[in-house]
């Protein structure tokens, strides 16, 4: 239950936050949500990881398939010289995902620590 | 533990989100700030418009006086209905900038030298050379004598106000993508940046020469020889304006300085400086025919303008309507109005001038200082400039430049002993006299013409075209056809400038410009069309000025050819006209080659394309097998008549125009340079073709084992994007075309606009141009014209009346008004 209230959660105030604060923002927020909702430190960084995972990865699936993947091509050609939209979505995902993962280990080490 | 744990993964964030929020180099790889340019909600995703996306909106801008309506077509081509004209122009301005933004300020950056600003010190060469040249100078004094002219200073001043607002409504998602991926932010326009544009313009049409190149060519060749290979007249040649035509009486007589053979012509000087060039192929194709030729009995105008390709393209295709004027066409992103097009009047285009107008001078100073230089007698004074130039990621670079007065015009010393632009050492002076460098209003060209009603008003418009010199084309709705080599062209005597010149005193200056009313025109002449292809605008033995050499012969030629042939002709004539492939050096020089190809010595691969050349078309038409060995002879036999001679050429150094070889080939004679100096005995025109040929058969081996015998991909024609992304760029078009074809598609270059107008009843126009309206490479409409392009295939051109906006080609509709 914590899990899943911590994900949505992490999750809702990453895109919130997305619209007034720069990108590092869901570091912020992952943090947050991690001091407020405690979990065991592995889960909390596997929670905030693919909560943003899919947040981001998801958001651009829907952007991209609007698109018709005309730039995901071109832009998978461009950084991995090699054309494939679905790496260009697992890369944004994996982006997003780790860095809310870290943050919320660190926030969730900020609580045990408190405790 | 758990606090070193906390501290741990905290720092591992931050130096995460510091390494995803930076743009990195490593080596020559560039790293973008993944976390930026990833995040789905201000990243580059954001540019990924929706196929579906919905352009329309209302917006209002206390600039404008009055309302302004934008329908926005199927094609992304925007109408503009304005209640005051200026008001259209700071919507142009707003639609440039949100369609082609970033194209816009890299064009600029680059005309100004300030590329490696963005791009790093790999372009700083590039950019000390456009400072040398004197672009921000000249650009400073021309924003000033525009701010001259009310009118074209109110045009300037909303169309910049136009961008800036579109700049300002800038958001971080919303961010032209390449501003994304390189990691840097717009800055506001201003008219001085359409001026950089302009002059830019100017750079590429008017600023190409080889003065070095042929000082070299005369360094080590005999007179006898380099007459021969850089003819003057060209034996074979149909000018702009015909042979035999009476031309206006002579009012400037340039004099040729006295000692012009001992310190001229001579054959000793070289020169280690080298010029960086805009391209050679640099032309176009226009033709207007008179009614009297057409099946609808109303002039037919064709205009094909041949430049580099790139994404997004040059080109922007726009209707401007306002009360006081109505034209549709192409405009310039950065430039107000429309450059190639026309109005309910009339319909106008161009072709390069081509004439050479940079000079360079010899000076001489002082001592390495240059504080001093030698002029008219005296040591004159050195005025400075310091160009700064900032570097990404480097320090600033001040690069002091040296000017000279040379009569009356301060003149930038381009090369010193601190540049030489190319790889040698020079401890030579060079001071440039370029036109393009001189103030003048040409923006007014363009505004007159856009509002012409009549022949005369074109006329008029055109005298304000100094540089770059045009071959400007006129067609009227009232059946006027009329061509003008328009421009403001140095008076030579013959030889001027086609090397360096010595800068010591006055003697060798321009000693006047051509005089507006000795321009060459043509005006309904009897043939019925008037026509241009960047060949001589006249012939030298009627033209009392000096017109300089290697003007292109041979696409002129077709088009006159098949003119004068041509009757009851209708637009798909011209359209088949414009995109023939058909090479007409190759119908004159193949019998010649076939002919002394001993085919008795060929083994059977050599055989084999013996026989496609044989069975060879002439055309360069996509598939053509024929084309390619044509071409991969020709160069081979190219190089075997001259690469022996040039064994000892200095580095830089012009190679013959191929125009005399050609006709040598033509006239099937003893060209000198047929045998190979190097060998004992005399090669015969057999000898050297069989021995090219069997070259070039090695070669088609190897591209015929690679399955790219065929013309359109051995070719492979490709439209780069404007920094080189090879995923935003456009590779192996499969179109045909040469450089000798009206076709003009070569490798990264051709036709950039294709243009028919057909002026009976309700005007009729098609066109079309490589790219597609966004400049954003993941919007659908980014390179949505290029296939229909590459087949040859034309758009209506629609002049829509305000009347028919809900016609279904209607798609969008965007409101502008004032608060």
């Amino acid at each position: 239950m914590r899990f899943i209230v911590s994900f949505l959660l992490t999750a809702v105030v990453s895109y919130a936050a997305g619209f007034y604060f720069p990108w590092w923002s869901i570091a912020v927020a992952a943090f947050l949500i991690a001091v407020i909702i405690p979990q065991k430190p592995g889960i909390t960084f596997l929670c905030a990881f693919f909560s943003l995972f899919f947040l981001w990865s998801g958001l651009s699936f829907f952007i991209s398939r609007n698109n018709e993947n005309i730039l995901a091509h071109k832009l998978s050609l461009l950084i991995f010289n090699y054309d494939s939209p679905l790496i260009l979505l697992i890369l944004t995902g994996l982006t997003g995902g780790l860095v809310a993962g870290l943050a919320g280990l660190a926030g969730s080490y900020l609580r045990h620590r408190a405790n | 533990m758990k606090k070193v744990a906390f501290i741990i993964s905290t720092l591992l964030t931050v130096v995460f989100v510091l390494i995803l929020n930076n743009y990195w180099k490593f080596g020559n790889q560039n790293i973008p700030a993944f976390g930026k340019l990833l995040n789905p909600q201000q990243g580059c995703w954001q540019n990924a418009e929706p196929l579906n996306y919905d352009f329309s909106a209302d917006l209002k801008f206390t600039q404008l006086k009055g309302k302004v309506n934008v329908f926005i077509d199927q094609r992304l081509v925007p109408h503009v209905f304005a209640e005051q004209e200026n008001d259209a122009y700071f919507v142009q301005g707003y639609l440039h900038a949100k369609f082609r933004l970033w194209q816009m300020e890299l064009q600029t950056y680059f005309a100004s030298g300030r590329i490696s600003e963005i791009m790093g010190e790999s372009l700083l060469e590039s950019d000390r050379q456009f400072r040398r040249l004197g672009m921000v100078y000249s650009a400073e004094n021309t924003l000033k004598e525009l701010e001259k002219d009310p009118i074209i200073l109110s045009e300037c001043n909303a169309y910049t106000s136009g961008v800036n607002a579109y700049i300002e409504s800038l958001t971080e998602s919303s961010l032209p993508l390449e501003y994304k991926l390189i990691g840097y932010q717009p800055e506001k326009w201003s008219n001085f940046k359409t001026v950089l544009f302009m002059k830019y313009m100017s750079y590429d049409l008017a600023g190409f020469d080889n003065d070095f190149e042929m000082t070299n060519a005369k360094s080590f060749l005999n007179e006898t020889d380099f007459d021969k290979l850089f003819p003057i007249n060209d034996v074979i040649s149909d000018p702009v304006i015909p042979k035999g035509t009476i031309f206006e009486k002579q009012k400037v007589f340039p004099v040729i300085p006295a000692n012009a053979d001992s310190v001229y012509f001579e054959r000793k000087t070289k020169v280690e400086a080298e010029e960086n060039k805009p391209v050679k192929e640099n032309g176009s194709n226009n033709w207007a025919v008179s009614g009297k030729k057409t099946k609808a009995g109303a002039p037919i105008l064709c205009n094909d303008l041949h430049l580099t390709l790139n994404l997004p393209s040059v080109w922007f295709e726009i209707q401007i309507s306002a009360p006081t004027l109505n034209v549709y066409g192409v405009s310039f992103p950065g430039v107000p109005g429309v450059i190639v097009g026309f109005n309910d009047s009339c319909a106008f285009g161009f072709t390069n001038g081509g004439r050479d107008v940079r000079d360079y001078y010899e000076i001489k100073f002082k001592d390495e200082s240059r504080k001093e230089y030698w002029y008219n007698g005296n040591w004159e004074q050195t005025k400075w400039r310091p160009e700064i130039i900032n570097i990404k990621g480097k320090p600033v670079y001040v690069d002091s430049v040296s000017y000279v007065m040379l009569g009356n015009d301060l003149c930038p010393v381009m090369y010193d002993n601190t540049f030489s632009g190319g790889k040698n050492e020079n401890h030579n002076y060079y001071a440039v006299r370029w036109k393009g460098n001189d103030p003048s209003n040409d923006l007014k060209a363009f505004n007159l013409l856009n509002h012409a009603n009549n022949y005369t008003d074109f006329t008029d418009a055109m005298t304000f075209l100094k540089t770059p010199g045009q071959n400007c084309i006129f067609a009227g709705k009232n059946g006027d056809i009329s061509i003008r080599a328009q421009g403001e062209w140095p008076a030579k005597w013959k030889g001027q400038g086609d090397f360096i010149m010595p800068g010591v005193d006055s003697s060798y200056l321009w000693q006047g410009m051509i005089p507006e009313d000795e321009v060459l025109y043509q005006y309904n002449p009897d043939r019925g069309f008037v026509s241009s292809a960047n060949q001589k605008p006249a012939d030298d033995k009627d033209y009392p000025y000096y017109l300089g050499r290697n003007y292109p012969i041979y696409r002129g030629m077709e088009i006159n050819r098949k003119l004068k042939d041509m009757n009851d002709i209708s637009v798909q004539d011209m359209m088949e006209l414009q995109t023939d492939n058909y090479n007409l050096v190759a119908e004159f020089t193949t019998p010649v080659l076939l002919k002394n190809i001993k085919v008795s010595e060929l083994n059977p691969v050599e055989k084999t394309y013996f026989d496609l050349l044989k069975d060879w078309n002439l055309r360069n038409d996509p598939g053509s097998k024929g084309a390619t060995v044509y071409e991969l002879l020709w160069n081979n036999f190219y190089k075997a008549v001259y690469d022996d001679e040039y064994a000892k050429a200095p580095e830089v150094v012009l190679r013959p125009g191929e125009n005399s070889l050609i006709e040598a080939i033509i006239n099937d004679s003893d060209y000198k340079f047929i045998d190979d100096v190097t060998t004992a005995q005399i090669e015969k025109m057999s000898d050297v073709v069989t021995i090219s040929f069997k070259k070039a058969s090695e070669q088609l081996k190897k591209i015929d084992d690679r399955g790219r015998l065929d013309w359109e991909k051995y070719k492979s024609t490709q439209i780069n994007h404007l920094s080189k992304l090879n995923p935003f760029s456009r590779k192996n078009l499969p179109i045909g075309g040469s450089k000798y074809s009206i076709n003009a598609t070569v490798t990264t270059h051709g036709p950039s606009w294709r243009m028919i107008v057909d002026l009976s009843g309700n005007t009729e126009a098609f066109g079309i141009y490589p790219g597609g309206q966004s400049g954003n490479p993941g919007s659908k409409y980014y390179d949505e014209f290029i296939d229909n392009w590459v087949e040859g295939k034309y758009y209506t051109l629609w002049m829509m009346k305000e009347e028919e906006q809900n016609d279904n080609r209607i798609k969008w509709k965007m409101n502008f008004s004032g608060l």
